[in-house]
């Protein structure tokens, strides 16, 4: 199993013009680690994996498997293997036939295709369903079988392209479990693509976030969530997008009642942008603000607080479940669970 | 009282619809009846049944006599197989010939294949006819190595009404249209599994391609069957003359309308028989369904 590094990646849109995806791009991708590809629509996290699959070209710089550098190298040499986002299963072909393709192509022995197909198929609860055909499939069913058709090739990693996002949100749940189960089982290095920072934060050992400026940032979900390098990441990671509220006059109020502090002393400390997570601010008796909107989730409640003077609300997490439209509330922040950022974007330490 | 007359209009627009539709069936109908009829009926009798629609119905004229009298007078069996040869031999190699084209277009990535794609679309609004006379000169000179050893031109062959037709434009972008809906996924786990090109469009993609299989099949047979300019400048002796023009010889040879009719017969039945095999995949393909991956 290798490490997949990427040492000063560049990748161009189209090789004729200079106009790129990435730029200088590194990136080290562990052996046996479960990293996530998360980012917007756009942002190249597909063309990354694409990348590592040899589906793309390195423009320029270098992809290297351990020592080996494998920019010329095609998909099938590489050892990797894919699971696309529809599948991508031979529609004129059974279960059987879709998952023992690839080995039939390698060329083994019928018998000891027989015996892997037979393998990843019981992993997968696949046995019943061998015969039939991708059409007479669910779409669980079919994504396993894309799954399985990855494990019989015993890759030195899986490459996975937003495999859960044709499916309803139960399967999706379930799947995400049998995924890191089989990582679990295997320990097999896994680079795994998706627009859901929920999945890349239940899923990831690291996560790289991109956006269509590059990477980001790279890190360990706690890392991501609690210390994020710069307003993008802050904003995109975390199951509630963080408020983050620009240090000038229009958002003073709301400054104010988060930091405490006057807007002209937050900007002569070089600060650009303040955050607080909806989870980290509590909603306390006063008439700071008043309930705008109630978003239920259950247990919890997503309260949209408009602050007096603000023309927008913030938003604040709580188990209180009588908060209703117009009731006033004012709320508190612990100064340790603030975020500064700078004028660029970049994370800052608290002043 | 409102629910009866939509429904009685309902049934008078259901009444109209289907009279127009017969109508418009007999309208297309009729000639190939007519020359159904009339292949079994003398000569005199079409004339004097012209306008008769009872005239299509079977009666005491009708023999197989005009039958009979095509194939002592014209060589219509060897006509027929050499028709029959040219069009299969054409439709199987054509489909191969031209889907790869069409492949290599739609999924690989070469340099030059946007303007082999614009020079491709372009052929198909040159018409035949400019293409026949630089055609027939190239043959005249080329090459054939057989059991008989070399010979140079490859006029009055079945191979001369074969080899030329074989690329076919139109096929190739009826082929190009159907790959391009083709998810591109499909052919990258055929790259990941190490599947080659080749493995790819004939294991993955062809298989997934019948409907646009079957309409190139009819387009490839149809032409073929019904070559004439090209047989006409190419074939002068019988050993290779396809059917069409069998018949102008025939028509010029016979006044006999209803052996006439006979021959017509003979010559698109075999047409009527491929179509109606394969008229559901044609149609489906007519009408767009595609394949989803």
């Amino acid at each position: 199993m290798p490490n997949i590094v990427f040492k000063h990646a560049d990748k161009r849109y189209d090789e004729r013009i200079e106009r790129y995806v990435f730029r200088d791009l590194n990136l080290h991708i562990r052996r046996g680690e479960f990293t996530v590809l998360v980012g917007p629509s756009g942002c190249g996290k597909s063309t990354l994996l694409r990348m590592i699959a040899g589906l793309e070209s390195v423009s320029g710089g270098d992809l290297m498997f351990d020592e080996l550098r494998v920019n010329e190298l095609p998909p099938v040499k590489r050892g990797v293997a894919m699971v696309f986002q529809n599948y991508a299963l031979y529609a004129n072909m059974s279960v059987y036939d879709n998952i023992g393709f690839g080995l039939k192509i390698a060329g083994l022995p019928k018998a000891e295709r027989h015996a892997l197909i037979l393998d990843a198929a019981r992993q997968l609860q696949l046995d019943e369903l061998l015969q039939r055909k991708p059409a007479q499939l669910s779409g669980g069913q079919r994504q396993r079988v894309a799954i399985g058709r990855a494990i019989v090739r015993k890759p030195t990693a899986y490459l996975f392209d937003e495999p859960l996002s044709n499916l309803d949100a139960n399967l999706r749940g379930q799947m995400r479990a049998e995924i890191a189960e089989l990582h679990r089982r295997q320990g097999v290095t896994t680079v795994y693509v998706t627009h859901d920072q929920v999945e890349a934060m239940t899923l990831a050992d690291r996560i790289v976030v991109l956006s269509r400026q590059g990477l980001e940032q790279f890190g360990t979900p706690d890392e991501l969530f609690d210390t994020p390098a710069n307003v993008f990441v802050a904003g995109f990671m975390g199951t509630h997008r963080m408020n983050l509220v620009p240090v000038d006059a229009a958002h003073a109020p709301k400054l104010t009642l988060l930091t405490g502090q006057t807007v002209h002393a937050l900007a002569a400390a070089g600060i650009g942008t303040v955050g607080a997570r909806p989870e980290d601010i509590a909603l306390v008796e006063g008439s700071s603000g008043s309930v705008q909107l109630v978003e239920r989730l259950g247990a919890e409640s997503l309260v949209h607080l408009l602050i007096e003077g603000s023309a927008s609300p913030l938003t604040a997490l709580t188990t209180d479940r009588s908060l209703a439209f117009g009731h006033q509330r004012t709320l508190r922040v612990a100064p340790d669970k603030l975020h500064y950022f700078g004028p660029q974007g970049q994370r800052l330490s608290a002043p | 009282m409102k629910v009866r007359s939509s429904g009685a209009s309902e049934m008078a627009k259901s009444l109209l619809h289907l009279a127009l539709m017969l109508l418009a069936g007999m309208v297309f109908a009729y000639p190939l009846l007519f020359m159904v009829a009339a292949s079994f009926k003398p000569g005199e009798a079409l004339f004097t049944d012209l306008g008769n629609p009872a005239a299509l119905l079977p009666d005491a004229r009708w023999s197989l006599n005009n039958y009979r009298a095509v194939f002592d007078k014209g060589a219509v069996g060897a006509y027929l197989l050499n028709s029959g040869l040219i069009a299969l031999l054409s439709v199987g190699a054509g489909i191969f010939i031209n889907s790869a084209a069409a492949f290599a277009l739609a999924k690989l990535k070469w340099r030059g294949q946007g303007l082999v794609l614009t020079l491709i679309i372009g052929l198909l609004i040159v018409p035949f006819e400019v293409l026949a006379i630089p055609m027939l000169l190239i043959v005249s000179k080329l090459p054939w190595l057989d059991a008989s050893g070399l010979t140079i031109g490859w006029l009055d062959t079945l191979h001369v009404q074969i080899i030329p037709f074989l690329a076919n434009a139109f096929c190739v972008f009826l082929f190009y249209q159907f790959f391009k809906d083709v998810p591109d996924e499909l052919v990258e786990a055929g790259r990941m599994d190490g599947a080659s090109a080749l493995t790819i469009y004939l294991r993955l993609v062809m298989p997934v391609c019948k409907p646009v299989i079957v309409t190139a099949a009819i387009v490839l047979f149809l032409g073929m069957w019904n070559q004439y300019l090209w047989p006409v400048m190419t074939v002068h002796t019988a050993g290779a003359r396809p059917v069409m023009v069998g018949l102008q010889q025939f028509f010029g040879r016979s006044t006999q309308w209803g052996e006439v009719m006979a021959y017509a017969c003979l010559i698109t039945l075999p047409v009527m028989v491929f179509f109606l095999l394969f008229q559901k995949q044609f149609i489906r393909s007519v009408v767009g369904a595609g394949i989803k991956g």
